[in-house]
């Protein structure tokens, strides 16, 4: 069972990275990367790394998604490619 | 173009799977990681430092300057974003420059709420660094926490609210303390006659047996030194965000 959800977290890990470098919207962007960043997160404390996952909630899908949303506010709003 | 892109990286990243079988097996204790340095660290930080946390007295303890150089780098962030980012209003005129659209927070509900929880976020990061020695968590954890409760006030309540709590002054003079602290342990402890960051140095400032007051020296110094991670890393979070967020200006948030 362990096996399954490593599995299923991994997959979303990869849909999350795909979806953040394909999505057209910069916004939305930012905010799936938050998703990826809470995935990894999840991902280090099935490891057993709860040090590096607790950073990562705080800085990773915390703080940075902070960062990108405000930086992605003051740029412009698409992505041209 | 793009093809190119996506077969360099589809080969780079078959390089890698195909490299992943000489890899030890995860957890693998006879690993050349695991059976070495580790082993040292598990068998001995209860006996020298007095911390249950070993991820803790690794990073403040035995590997000090690793640590003491990451908060230099985020000290280093700081002014590197402040040099790029930062405006000057009586240089360059505000009302000339394209900016989106402002709509002020409206702090009825969110800014209450905001209000209510911040003071909660703020217990809880000091007990993450107060605790850091026991459980997970440490400097750089509650400086994010700490920060981040200034950057809900910010997003919340507006950007000039918390910058009146946390002015520009003395988010910089902050994080650049913070390393100060640092460093300025790693001093005390050459004053007393040991290495730099040599905690066990300091253990004529703690008093009792010799071997035991080697031992408290290096526990609270550690403290010491995650207070001074946290305030740098706490006024760097701040200071970022302020910039990002308001294109340098220093006057409105998102």
């Amino acid at each position: 069972m362990i096996w399954l959800y490593d599995f299923g977290l991994l997959v979303l890990v990869i849909i999350a990275a795909l979806l953040t470098l394909n999505l057209r919207d910069l916004m939305g962007s930012a905010i799936v990367f938050g998703t990826y960043s809470f995935l990894m997160c999840l991902l280090w404390t099935v490891m057993g790394a709860v040090d590096v996952a607790f950073t990562e909630a705080a800085v990773g899908a915390g703080v940075s998604t902070v960062f990108v949303i405000a930086t992605a506010y003051n740029i412009k709003k698409e992505a041209k490619d | 173009m793009k093809t190119l892109a996506l077969v360099i990286s589809l080969l780079m990243g078959s390089i890698l799977v195909v490299s992943l079988d000489d890899l030890p097996a995860w957890g693998d204790v006879n690993s050349p990681a695991n059976s070495h340095v580790s082993a040292y660290y598990l068998d001995n930080t209860m006996q020298q430092t007095g911390v249950p946390n070993v991820v803790t007295s690794v990073l403040a303890d035995y590997r000090g300057f690793d640590t003491m150089f990451e908060t230099g780098v985020v000290f280093v962030a700081v002014i590197g974003i402040m040099a790029i980012l930062r405006r000057d209003q009586r240089l360059e005129d505000i009302e000339k420059v394209e900016r989106p659209p402002y709509f002020p927070p409206d702090p009825a509900i969110t800014g209450v709420a905001a209000r209510f929880i911040v003071p909660f976020m703020q217990i809880f990061g000091l007990y993450v660094l107060a605790h850091g020695h026991y459980s997970p968590g440490g400097g750089f954890q509650a400086g994010v926490i700490l920060g981040a409760s200034v950057i809900l006030l910010a997003m919340t309540n507006g950007l000039n609210g918390a910058l009146s709590r946390l002015t520009e002054d003395w988010f910089v003079l902050l994080s650049g303390l913070g390393f100060l602290i640092f460093a300025g342990v790693g001093l005390a402890c050459m004053f007393y006659g040991g290495n730099f960051l040599d905690y066990s140095a300091l253990a004529p400032l703690m008093g009792g047996e010799p071997s035991v007051a080697a031992v408290k020296a290096r526990y609270h110094a550690m403290l010491w030194v995650e207070i001074g991670v946290t305030f740098t890393v706490m006024s760097a979070m701040f200071a970022i965000y302020s910039y990002l967020a308001s294109d340098g200006w220093m006057d409105r948030g998102l």
